[in-house]
């Protein structure tokens, strides 16, 4: 038999307790290295569409805070285009799209102050709901995370998002969905474990 | 749209989630809080994951992939090396222009953090961050000193191995990676219940980074080399796809 000569995958290792050290030096107290973290923010001054914020924490299992989570999000601009490879064409030039978010060192609350994303086709062509895509590292995950953000006042998407109906349990489709909690302003808790724990994929 | 990026499309292969470290890990304490119990919902790659950020070389500084130098101008302390290497896909393919950040205890072990309590002392001159963009043919290279081992509270002894933890993109979200590089005949590594997250002896191998003295540079450096490896694509023309997409 011919050999499948395909290389394995590097293995993941947790990001461990100092991952801000590497990914963002300055607001950990590290300047003078770079002169700006990256992935401040996903989203310029002119992006069109919806101005939101999305505040939240993340959670573990015995109902702490984590105040070393970190989680980068990569979303599509307000037509549903997403920045940089998209096959379809090119998106809103003042969407970079990307972000990095980390837990405040002291509260663990995280703020995500971006546009809401249009909506971007399922492979089968029908459209998902609007989503902003989540990859979340902290001390103690092995394999980072991978999630969705929805929104709980997009009923008409949501219902027919080929993502988030894919999910056998119903009642765990809330766990992806961010409330909305003023004009523009919406909460959303990471529950990694237990009660009400997030859904996360294997995509 | 150049070829490359047409190339660069395909569907993501499927995560060996056997061969990655499994979310619950006792050995590992804080992963026992930290894992969902859940089973992950299986989706595949779409769009979203197919799609990620894209850096460019002007972000990059001059000293960015140099830790020795990078922090006061003055160098650091400790044993230099270079860690040098590729990022490929599973097919085997050069991955350009993509990012890779590298962060690390000093020589002595202790991080520039304001958690780490250790009691060896900081480099003045040393901050221990470090990121540059691959090449053309997915080469990448840092200059900096090997981190010491530390000891941290898991079992009442547990000393991590010596190793420099690694963040990559790759061209699509569902690439990305985090993990860590281990060197070449360090004692500690079969000990580590970090190391031991990892089931099978061949994944464990594939993070140690063996010396590499064609690198290595006379009365200057030592070298390491690690490669890494991110996610493949598939590249068939007979996907399930709506066209246009």
């Amino acid at each position: 038999m011919q050999k499948l000569d395909y290389l394995k995958e590097t293995p993941s290792q947790t990001a461990g307790p100092y991952v801000h050290i590497g990914l963002t030096p300055n607001a950990l107290g590290i300047p003078g290295i770079y002169p700006v973290d990256l992935g401040r923010s996903p989203v310029r001054d002119g992006a069109r569409g919806e101005r939101i914020t999305i505040t939240g924490r993340v959670i573990d299992g015995a109902g702490m805070v984590l105040r070393d989570a970190l989680f980068e999000t990569w979303q599509a601009d307000a037509d549903g285009i997403y920045p940089g490879n998209d096959p379809r064409g090119a998106a809103d030039p003042n969407v970079t799209g990307w972000a990095r978010v980390a837990a405040d060192f002291d509260t663990g609350i995280w703020r995500l102050d971006t546009i809401k994303p249009g909506r971007v086709p399922f492979p089968d062509g029908r459209p998902m709901a609007p989503h902003i895509n989540v990859w979340l590292v902290a001390r103690g995950v092995n394999l980072g995370l991978q999630t969705r953000i929805c929104f709980d006042d997009e009923e008409q998407a949501n219902a027919e998002c080929p993502v988030l109906t894919r999910i056998e349990h119903k009642a765990r489709i809330p766990t992806l969905l961010a409330k909305k909690t003023g004009p523009g302003e919406y909460s959303f808790d990471f529950r990694l474990q237990g009660e009400d724990e997030t859904v996360f994929f294997d995509i | 749209m150049t070829l490359s990026n047409s190339i660069d499309r395909g569907p993501l292969f499927f995560r060996d989630r056997d061969w990655h470290p499994a979310a619950y890990t006792p050995g590992y304490k804080t992963s026992m809080t930290r894992a969902p119990f859940r089973p992950l919902v299986s989706l595949g790659s779409t769009l979203s994951e197919e799609t990620g950020p894209a850096f460019g070389h002007s972000m990059i500084g001059e000293l960015d992939n140099n830790l020795i130098m990078n922090f006061t101008g003055q160098p650091a302390i400790g044993e230099r090396i270079i860690m040098h290497g590729r990022v490929l896909d599973e097919n085997g393919r050069g991955v350009p222009n993509t990012l890779v950040e590298i962060w690390q205890a000093n020589a002595g072990g202790r991080y520039r953090h304001k958690k780490d309590g250790y009691q060896a002392p900081l480099d003045p001159n040393f901050g221990g961050c470090g990121r540059t963009l691959t090449g053309p043919d997915g080469a990448y290279e840092f200059l900096t000193v090997r981190p010491g081992a530390y000891p941290w509270p898991n079992h009442v002894n547990s000393w991590r191995p010596m190793h420099i933890h690694i963040s990559v993109f790759g061209s699509g979200f569902g690439q990305r990676l985090i993990t860590q590089m281990y060197f070449e005949g360090d004692p500690l590594i079969a000990k580590c219940p970090i190391v031991n997250t990892i089931g099978q002896e061949n994944a464990i191998e594939a993070l140690v980074a063996p010396l590499d003295m064609n690198r290595a540079i006379p009365m200057d450096c030592l070298a390491y080399k690690f490669d890494i490896v991110l996610r493949g694509r598939r590249q068939s023309f007979f996907e399930n796809r709506t066209e246009g997409l």
